[in-house]
């Protein structure tokens, strides 16, 4: 028997208070005439305009997504192959230290990964740029899409494949007509995931970018460190909305196909 | 051939930009500081062969480990974040608890709801989020324009650059980590549970004590460890939010690297951090091992 | 009968343990239950019997204090027991689901309720061992309820609900989760520990074998409404309405008029077949919609017309239900009525008589049938 107190929607109402209010005055900040952040001064969209005639964010924006859409394709690809050596492929020489590998990246700070990275481009001799970002991303949000995979695939019933298998599917075929289907979703999530992580990221980014690229990120930071500022405000205020828009609509399209679901469900039981 | 192709691929791509790099770390952190490019010595040189090998094995040292002891810099960091990320983690679990059980008790249509305004922050820049406080918690920032306006205070608060407004940072930030996993082991609470201790003689009160909380406890931990882990090798909260004062080792190994340029102490911290961190990785995984046999 | 047959409920001395009065419970719009009036009595295994839905697990929780009676009053010895917070009340459940706390042992589940009580140490210790002797379970004391199997895990729920020495205990459908063989044994176990204890026990559950094994009384319930309340054998031999009698064991129902004729009634059921024959203490107006309920137990199958039947029709069979100890014959007559009859195969399967499609007469006695109103 679920109970809602004053308790709860107290706790639920502060609770979300806290989380959202910084928000949602960066965004109607982000309205703001005056120069100075604090200080309201009527209703102007006048830091958009800036933002938009603003070379050096838009350039920044161009890398990030860029190293975003390449690297969280790349780790989805690797992760998922991770995720299905980690559930199916059994023992194999080196298999505690694979499972280590992409585990260790999850919980490891931010500095130790960026600075590692860093080290061996330089050991190596790579020209730090898009390319090594891109290499760095792709490193760290593999081992997530490959958690979110194999989270998936561990509840995955084999009798599918084993049918697919015994009505005449090749072993890669089965993976591709039966598999690959069911588990799309969690390999779709995977993909979002990293997507974010990528487009969130400042300190592996740092390590990894030489000056020849910068991040969205780093374009941030590098403004923000020196106070607030109307612009970031307004950018802030683009990015929040696309993610709120963006999430919502996933989270209704889920819920519209789960609703269409049942209403199959409950016609086929009468039928 | 396939399964080799398989495990090969991804194999060899986190020992190429995961193993090798971290490698590379323990050996510069047992290297010197040199002016020259890259900035330290020794650096291996293959040419030599088995002669050079071990030429580079001798110059190899604990200099920089031993220097971290001299200098108290260092292990005033690692204290001091293991103390705000422990203070933290306590804050975090304060607000978050009652947050969770809300969302756990809430009417069922709610609870989707519920949950994807706790997911959505997950997904919004952790910078923007951070920024967002700069302007909340400054001398002439929103929440000091608000109390001096209702009359709370006569003077403005100083909480940007302190550790205070660290800790909100912190709770704030890593709230849904604390929330999500709490949540999940009350949702999961039968609440048939609740009503036999109340049947047997609990209070609502002593129900909740006696019940509620050990049977939430493993969310309890799963949580604390989400928040503490991470928090200890935080480099973008102390940095806004936090003051000169406000000592965390991300931020010292960010500044020895990039402002100092010593790369083989950066890399020693960074060593010791990672020793630091074990200890608490290993709990997390053992509760996260009791609580899948748990569940099995 | 004699004096020493437990039935408080003929007694007008014997004050009830339990009485509702003119209780209704309304959740929003729907009426769970529907202003009932009942009683139960100290020391009597109550059971309340019905379709999920019915009503029968609100009266449970009312009993129990987690649900208010939105009109009515619940008496407990006399005493109204709505403003008495569950924690305060002398009455235990057994969960259906147990409800064993997963993170305590076997001993603390069942020292929980006394611990609340601020007894001492060593009086819960006793009460405990009692509590494990009672139910068997000294030798998993220590474990967790993860630990010890189905069956085990019911008896910690019993001795843990039992600990407290309620004046009710409430028990919510005990034995669903347990497979068919371990529920006979712990049904028996389940009467043995009642009459030990002396407890008063309601039990809630919708399997009628279950309600008429261990129950001194049963509750027929249907939306929201108590049908018929009376022991065992009274509504398995004297169902008072066709809801009762259809729910309660296996039944032919034939629908008829009914005329007086003697000390009986004549049924018509069909056109141009010969009436059936019923006695009953109930009357019924001349030509008044009647139907005619039995048990196939009661119902002789023959190859020939059995002599001085007084009913006797003929029939085809349809279908024959093999359960191993008995056999129902589904009978169908030429009007297209299906009736059952039950025999017992004492003999072994080769000798048996009839097979499908055979032409065979059912007969039965008068007072075989329950003449029941429209």
């Amino acid at each position: 028997m679920r109970r809602m107190t004053w308790f709860n929607a107290t706790s639920l109402t502060l609770g979300f208070a806290f989380l959202y209010l910084p928000m949602v005055i960066l965004i109607i900040y982000s309205f703001n005439e005056s120069k100075l952040v604090t200080v309201w001064a009527g209703f102007s969209t006048k830091w958009y305009g800036e933002l938009f005639r603003n070379e050096a964010f838009l350039d920044a924006a161009w890398v990030t997504l860029r190293v975003a859409v390449v690297s969280s394709t790349i780790a989805t690809v690797l992760g998922t192959m991770a995720a299905l050596v980690l559930v199916r492929a059994g023992r194999f020489p080196g298999r505690t230290l694979f499972s280590g590998m992409i585990y260790a990246p999850l919980v490891m700070p931010e500095v130790i990964t960026g600075l590692s990275l860093l080290l061996l481009f330089i050991g190596i001799g790579l020209d730090r740029g898009v390319f090594t970002i891109i290499l760095a991303h792709t490193t760290f949000s593999m081992c997530y899409v490959s958690v979110v995979v194999s989270s998936r695939l561990v509840s995955f019933d084999r009798s599918l494949e084993e049918a697919a298998l015994d009505l005449g599917c090749s072993p890669a075929q089965a993976f591709r007509l039966v598999t690959l289907p069911i588990i799309a979703p969690a390999v779709i999530s995977g993909w979002l995931l990293a997507f974010t992580l990528s487009l969130d990221d400042l300190v592996i980014a740092s390590f990894a970018a030489g000056p020849s690229a910068t991040t969205l990120p780093i374009k941030i930071w590098s403004s923000i460190r020196l106070g607030l500022s109307p612009e970031i405000n307004a950018l802030s205020t683009i990015l929040i909305s696309f993610v709120t828009v963006g999430v919502i609509s996933a989270s209704l399209a889920s819920k519209r196909a789960s609703l269409r679901r049942q209403a199959e469900e409950r016609a086929a039981v009468h039928a | 051939m396939r399964r080799f192709a398989l495990i090969a691929v991804p194999y060899f791509w986190l020992l190429a930009l995961f193993l090798v790099p971290f490698l590379i770390v323990l050996k510069i952190s047992l290297s010197d500081i040199a002016l020259a490019i890259p900035p330290y010595t020794p650096t291996l040189d293959f040419s030599a062969g088995w002669e050079g090998f071990k030429a580079f094995l001798g110059a190899l040292d604990l200099e920089n480990f031993e220097f971290l002891t001299t200098d108290d810099l260092y292990w005033k960091a690692y204290l001091s974040s293991l103390q705000i990320a422990f203070i933290a983690t306590v804050a975090t679990l304060i607000v978050g608890y009652p947050i969770a059980y809300g969302m756990a008790n809430a009417p069922d249509h709610w609870r989707p709801t519920l949950m994807m305004l706790v997911i959505l922050p997950f997904w919004t820049s952790f910078l923007i989020r951070v920024y967002a406080w700069v302007g909340i918690l400054s001398t002439e920032g929103y929440l000091n324009q608000f109390l001096l306006g209702i009359g709370v205070i006569s003077e403005p608060l100083t909480i940007l650059n302190t550790n205070t407004a660290v800790y909100i940072g912190i709770v704030y930030t890593y709230l849904p980590f604390m929330i999500l996993p709490i949540y999940s082991a009350l949702e999961r609470l039968d609440a048939s549970l609740l009503e036999a201790a109340e049947d047997l003689g609990c209070s609502r009160i002593t129900a909740f004590w006696l019940v509620t909380v050990p049977l939430s406890k493993n969310g309890i931990i799963a949580g604390c460890f989400l928040v503490f882990i991470p928090t200890i090798g935080e480099f973008v909260i102390p940095s806004l939010l936090g003051g000169s004062k406000t000592l965390m080792i991300g931020k010292v190994l960010w500044e020895e690297f990039f402002n100092n340029r010593d790369w083989p102490v950066a890399s020693a911290v960074a060593v010791i951090l990672l020793l630091i961190l074990i200890i608490p990785i290993i709990l997390f995984q053992r509760n996260e091992q009791k609580q899948r046999e748990a569940d099995g | 009968m004699s004096q020493t047959v437990f039935a408080p409920w003929n007694d007008p001395d014997v004050k009830p343990l339990i009485q509702f009065k003119n209780v209704t419970k309304r959740f929003g719009d729907f009426i769970a239950i529907d202003n009932q009036s009942f009683d139960i009595y100290a020391q009597e295994f109550f059971a309340l019997l019905g379709p999920s839905g019915c009503g029968k697990t609100t009266m449970m929780r009312m009993l129990a204090g987690f649900e208010k009676p939105t009109e009515g009053t619940i008496l407990l010895a006399g005493q109204d027991i709505a403003p008495i917070p569950p924690n305060k009340r002398a009455v235990n459940m057994m969960f259906q689901s147990y409800a064993l706390f997963p993170h305590l042992s076997v001993w603390d589940n069942i020292a929980f309720g006394l611990k609340r009580d601020r007894m001492a140490t060593d009086a819960i210790a006793a009460r405990v061992e009692e509590m494990l002797k009672l139910t068997r379970l000294e030798k998993f004391a220590k474990r967790k309820p993860h630990q010890i199997s189905g069956g085990q895990r019911q008896r910690v729920a019993l001795a843990r609900s039992l600990a407290k020495a309620p004046k009710l205990l409430l028990l919510d459908e005990p034995l669903g989760a347990l497979d068919a063989k371990l529920r006979q044994d712990t049904q028996f176990e389940l009467m043995d520990i009642q009459e030990k204890t002396g407890t008063t026990f309601v039990i809630v559950t919708h399997d009628q074998e279950e309600a008429m094994t261990v129950a001194s009384r049963v509750a027929v319930m249907d939306h929201g409404r108590i049908i018929q309340a009376d022991t065992p054998a009274r509504i398995y031999e004297m169902p008072n309405c066709v809801y009762v009698a259809d729910f309660i064991g296996d039944v032919t129902i034939i629908e008829g008029r009914a005329t007086k004729s003697g000390d009986g009634y004549d049924i018509a059921y069909a056109e141009g077949q010969p009436t059936l024959r019923a006695t009953t203490d109930k009357s019924f107006e001349n030509g008044q919609t009647c139907h005619l309920a039995i048990r196939p137990e009661k119902v002789t199958i023959t190859a020939e017309r059995p002599e001085g039947a007084a009913n006797a029709v003929q029939g085809k069979i349809l279908d024959i239900a093999y359960l191993g100890n008995l056999s129902t014959y589904h009978v169908e007559l030429p009007t297209g009525q299906i009736i059952k009859s039950q025999i017992a195969n004492t003999r072994r399967l080769s000798r048996r008589n009839f097979t499908w499609e055979d032409t065979v007469w059912l007969s039965w006695t008068e007072t075989a049938g329950v003449l029941l109103e429209g």
